[in-house]
């Protein structure tokens, strides 16, 4: 197991001095230097000079690079270009916005797909299997802001029953109803897509296992149909679980779209502010945030994974 | 071919192409199989009634799509002299729908093409040399798969700046990394079967081989995962634009219509939603497309 864990963690080292290497250069793709798009037209040379001399834009890449990685290895992330203020201060606060709307949503994508994946497995019903493929190919091909545009039409503007956007005052303290009334819409929003696609892999996964033999043995020893089915999960849930890691990250990627439409204060908003103001940093800082979080996800999932089915551990 | 020597010879063809008599190749095959599927054709129908109302929208629109009217705003569906109502400056949301898929289905199509030129001969040289340049390619891509691809394509588009060149390029990138695992793949199980080694040992160059013998038994494969990714970079472009980072207005376009109605929602939320439903019906439709395209050519993903 260890050996496994040391393995998995030469794979993704690599991979995230890769990740560094994409977000340094965010800042120094666009034409000219950051600091340029924020510059007013009547600030002197020397003055642009200056700033980016305080910004450290002015030396060679390789140095930048080794710099701010340094820096970010510390825990620095930079200075926004818009606010001046360290770019951690602004990301943190947006961080838990979207970490509170990402738990929603993959707790009902979890539990919706698994359920339903489950469900469609076991029923004999061809409708209810087809409306599930059908609404796995419309689950792909719809796009999640329009659903949290329609979502708003019905239930807020037409009904008038949750709030369109925004988040709950904050005055109120712990957790109450109001926080909940102000999620539903865009946790529901982003839970769609991954619901879908959990659904579809886990009704595939599930009737895969179900044909094998050993759970013919399972029946002609006359096991209960609930130990059987306990069996037919476990062996389900390392693809299960591959499929899953990577459907909880996408949804943290489409929250970037869905956060704007419900004008959520969290990362993807944040995200919106930075390319509108052209905040290079904060725009970079928020990327590697989350781009960080995608990989130790997965290497999570693949850590789980030999929990879940020895066999893995051995290839 | 002119329609009169069509005619004429008409009867002598339906004779010699009884059916049965002559063995169709493998694309006449595909062909005939997937123009039998009715869904694959009844969504290439609409696919192609929508590209035509693209390309030949000054002749198809009912209106000027740019022409606002203070008067005229936010009408529901079905006032008279505007179909499908009007958006928040007066427009005519017919016209722009129409017009605005010139972008949207070109912003869906083009990096596609663009990232399967790109990726197959990345990931096809990839998967034929093998060793260090495939790990080196391949770790590369991984790098790039570290990122989802909403977050990809936003902070790339957003580094680069707002416009649908940049747009291009960030869904090129996006793309391209996909279709390089896939040309990766199908390549590095071609090249050890026995006619590559067959073809090696007549002493053909590299390049005579992945012309001759790889690309022809990889690109069924990579350009059916292509088709199916168009669905995806539909939704995707316009995601760009929803958040303005594609094309700029007044152009129409699905996603940047989405935008700027966005405001209105609480005013006119039909007409609001209504862009969104192009881009729905247009990725649906290649979607679907591509599944049956996938089933007529008998290739597993």
């Amino acid at each position: 197991m260890l050996w496994y864990t040391l393995r998995r963690i030469a794979y993704i080292l690599p991979i995230l001095v890769g990740v560094s290497i994409v977000c340094f250069s965010f800042v120094h793709l666009a034409p000219g230097d950051p600091m340029t798009a924020v510059m007013p037209d009547f600030a002197s040379p020397e003055l642009i000079a200056q700033i980016k001399g305080a910004y450290g834009f002015d030396r060679p890449l390789p140095i930048q690079y080794f710099r701010w990685l340094g820096a970010v290895l510390s825990g620095d992330l930079g200075m926004s270009t818009r606010t001046a203020r360290p770019v951690l201060d602004e990301l943190l606060p947006a961080v838990l916005n979207t970490a509170q709307l990402a738990v929603a949503g993959v707790v009902i994508s979890l539990v919706l797909g698994i359920g339903l994946g489950v469900w469609a497995a076991y029923t004999r019903r061809l409708a209810a299997d087809r409306a599930i493929t059908s609404a796995a190919i419309v689950g792909v091909s719809v796009p999640p802001y329009w659903v949290g545009m329609v979502l708003v039409a019905i239930f807020a503007v037409t009904l008038g029953l949750l709030p369109a956007m925004g988040m709950a005052p904050p005055d109120n303290g712990g957790f109450g109803l109001d926080d909940v009334r102000f999620m539903v819409l865009p946790a529901l929003t982003l839970a769609m897509i991954p619901t879908g696609i959990i659904a579809r892999s886990v009704r595939a996964t599930v009737m895969d296992v179900r044909k094998q033999e050993f759970v013919q043995t399972l029946y002609a020893n006359g096991l209960s149909r609930r130990r059987i089915f306990l069996h037919v999960i476990k062996n389900a849930a390392p693809s299960v679980l591959a499929i899953m890691g990577l459907q909880v990250a996408q949804l943290l990627g489409g929250s970037i779209l869905v956060e704007t439409v419900f004008a959520w204060p969290g990362t993807g908003y944040l995200l919106n502010n930075a390319i509108a103001t052209r905040d290079l940093p904060l725009l970079q800082g928020t990327i590697l945030v989350l781009a960080i979080f995608f990989v130790m996800m997965n290497f999570l999932v693949d850590l789980a994974q030999p929990f879940l089915d020895p066999r893995i551990k051995r290839q | 071919m002119s329609s009169s020597t069509a005619n004429s010879s008409q009867p002598l063809i339906e004779i010699s192409r009884r059916p049965g008599r002559i063995q169709l190749t493998y694309w006449q095959g595909v062909r005939r199989r997937l123009s039998r599927d009715p869904i694959s054709m009844g969504c290439a129908g609409i696919l192609v009634l929508m590209v035509a109302a693209a390309i030949f929208a000054p002749w198809v629109a009912p209106m000027d799509p740019y022409k606002t009217s203070i008067l005229q705003r936010l009408q529901p569906i079905g006032t008279d002299g505007h179909l499908l109502g009007t958006d928040e400056l007066g427009r005519d949301m017919l016209s722009r729908l129409i017009y605005g898929g010139r972008v949207s289905l070109l912003m869906g199509i083009l990096p596609i093409a663009i990232a399967t030129l790109i990726g197959s001969a990345i990931g096809i040289v990839a998967g034929f040399f093998g060793g260090k340049t495939n790990m080196v390619v391949m770790r590369i891509t991984d790098v790039f798969f570290a990122f989802p691809s909403v977050l990809l394509a936003v902070g790339l588009a957003g580094a680069l700046g707002p416009g649908l060149v940049n747009g291009l390029v960030c869904l090129a990138v996006v793309f391209t990394r996909a279709i390089i695992r896939v040309a990766e793949s199908a390549t590095t199980q071609i090249r050890n079967q026995d006619f590559v080694e067959a073809a090696r040992a007549t002493g053909a160059s590299a390049s005579r081989i992945i012309a001759g013998h790889v690309l022809t038994n990889v690109s069924s494969l990579i350009l059916t995962y292509a088709s199916s990714l168009i669905g995806v970079s539909i939704v995707l472009a316009s995601g760009l634009s929803f958040l303005g980072l594609g094309i700029a207005p007044p152009i129409a376009d699905w996603g940047l219509m989405l935008n700027t109605l966005r405001q209105s929602i609480f005013i006119a939320p039909v007409n609001a939603v209504l862009p969104g439903v192009m881009i729905l019906i247009a990725s649906v439709c290649f979607n679907l497309l591509s599944d049956g395209l996938r089933t007529a050519m008998e290739v597993k993903p």
